[in-house]
């Protein structure tokens, strides 16, 4: 049997992994941090690992429409294309910085980008 | 298959089905997003039966201890009373002020002794009810497993209506309600060489003597730092206890600090703020636990820069003393 994507990078425990790497990254990164300044750092830190094991190609029952919906509000104050481009720039470093070899890192993108204009509500 | 009990009402679990499927078949609504277990949006608590492990995956161990769970994937394996998150599950209960002594010019220690037994961990805090109904939080200092009578450490403020009215008027002997407990920010055993920093401002210093002493009653052998910031000398209090504390426990570190406006009377405590001083002398907080206890503004900065500073968010526990309102309303929350 051929393995998932997912499954391949590592399943929950790459999302563990990643997630404390990636809002550190998404933090310090003044082109999108002012989008995740929530005061509740768990909740943040908690939609963060479903925004992970989406683009890990993990199990999630997200909907085009959910994705249009969570990210309405954020559109509404501005988020374009570059904020789009900024975390998925973000996303990468993650995964090399966990020693993900490239042609996952790129199977990751290539996911979040499929999402573009549902996030971007387009 | 269990049944679920939620808001009084009985609930019949189909094989297989989850908390949230069988609630919604039924149509309750809970809130819910990715309903694959890591979003958290769910979070649900049992207060009669066991979550199943597989429903806390992710969740901290503050949270996993008092049965919180999340109900997309909570298929449950016995029979469970549920509640959503943050639902209010205590009941009032009566204390005797068994105690009132000062700690410092405008801090008081208070001893409570509860109708009934009461379970809690140290670092939780109660809500305390006055007779006329004016509600605040107080964190609880002492150790339940000594049998200690619960211990609050309260500072009076000027014109503070709850604070000067345990000063002035609140006697031994008398009878009050609390509610509790409540909160995510006390000891959990299972990790005891992990690193511990702890810093609290002011009263806030209440939860943490619990907590130091019940991670040290419960053989943690990690360091432990505890950084007690105060405006003024003067409001270091327990400084002796904590320095015998620290000739008893090789691994227990107490670093007073006052503000520089106190400077003149520090005598040997660190001048500047608690939690820059423990920032700088401990700058790579990788794989410690933090607890971060007192001023609300000082518990948000210092829990982002902790973070920052490679600590996981999942071993950062805060406790901020919000204030209340000017109103009668209690803030509870944490
Ligand atoms: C989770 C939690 C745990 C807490 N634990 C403790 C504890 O262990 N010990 C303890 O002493 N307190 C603790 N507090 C704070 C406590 O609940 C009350 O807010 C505090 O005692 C003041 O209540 P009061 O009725 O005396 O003052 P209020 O009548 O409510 O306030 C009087 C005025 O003082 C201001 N004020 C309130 N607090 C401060 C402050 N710290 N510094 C400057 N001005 C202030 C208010 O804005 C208000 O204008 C905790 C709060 C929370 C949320
Ligand atoms: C690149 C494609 C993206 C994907 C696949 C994605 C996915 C997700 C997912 C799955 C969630 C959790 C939703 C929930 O369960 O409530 C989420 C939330 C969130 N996303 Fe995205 N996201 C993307 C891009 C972005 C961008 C570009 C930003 C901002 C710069 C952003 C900011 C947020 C914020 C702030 C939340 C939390 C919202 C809240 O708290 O309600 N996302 N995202």
């Amino acid at each position: 049997m051929t393995q998932s994507l997912y499954e391949k990078i590592g399943g929950e425990a790459a999302v563990n992994a990643a997630v404390d790497i990636f809002y550190r990254k998404v933090l310090a990164d003044d082109r999108i941090n002012k989008y995740f300044e929530g005061v509740d750092m768990e909740k943040q830190a908690a939609k963060q690992k479903s925004f992970l094991t989406f683009a890990f190609g993990g199990p999630n029952n997200y909907s085009g429409k959910d994705m249009r919906e969570g990210h309405k509000h954020l559109v509404e104050k501005g988020l374009n294309d570059s904020h789009v481009d900024a975390v998925i720039e973000d996303l990468g470093a993650t995964l090399k910085e966990l020693n993900v070899p490239d042609e996952l890192i790129s199977e990751v993108a290539a996911i979040a980008n499929s999402v573009r204009d549902d996030v971007l509500n387009r | 298959m269990p049944v679920i009990t939620y808001d009084k009402q009985l609930y019949q679990c189909a094989d297989g089905e989850t908390v949230l499927q069988c609630l919604r078949r039924h149509g309750v609504s809970i809130p819910s997003s990715c309903e694959s277990g890591v979003c958290q949006t769910c979070l649900m608590q049992g207060i009669r039966g066991k979550p199943p492990a597989l429903a806390q995956q992710g969740l901290k161990d503050t949270l996993q201890v008092q049965h919180y769970f999340m109900a997309c994937v909570c298929v449950p394996e016995e029979e469970m009373e549920v509640v959503l998150a943050g639902a209010d599950i205590t009941h009032l209960l009566e204390v005797e002020v068994l105690g009132k002594e000062p700690l410092s010019d405008d801090i008081l220690r208070i001893y409570l002794k509860p109708a009934e037994p009461f379970d809690y961990k140290p670092g939780q805090f109660i809500n305390l009810y006055r007779p006329d109904g004016l509600v605040r939080s107080f964190s609880l200092a002492s150790l339940p497993q000594r049998e200690e009578p619960l211990e609050l450490q309260v500072r009076v403020l000027p014109g503070g209506r709850m604070s000067t009215w345990i000063q002035d008027e609140m006697s031994v002997g008398d009878k009050l309600a609390i509610k509790g407990p409540v909160g995510d920010c006390f000891y959990v055993p299972g990790k005891p060489q992990q690193n511990i920093l702890l810093v609290g401002t002011g009263t806030g210093l209440a939860p943490l003597w619990g907590i130091v002493r019940d991670a040290l009653d419960q053989g943690h052998t990690g360091q432990i730092h505890l950084y007690h910031g105060s405006y003024t000398a003067d409001g270091l209090y327990l400084v002796d206890e904590l320095r015998a504390l620290e000739r008893a426990h090789q691994n227990f570190i107490y670093m007073p600090c006052v503000d520089e406006a106190g400077a003149a009377e520090a005598g040997d405590a660190t001048i500047g703020r608690a939690d820059l001083v423990a920032l700088t002398a401990i700058p790579d907080l990788k794989s410690w636990r933090i607890y971060l206890c007192g001023h609300p503004d000082m518990v948000a900065v210092m829990k982002k820069k902790a973070f920052l500073a490679g600590a996981s968010l999942s071993d950062i526990y805060a406790d901020p003393f919000v204030y209340s309102a000017t109103d009668n309303a209690s803030k509870a929350d944490s």
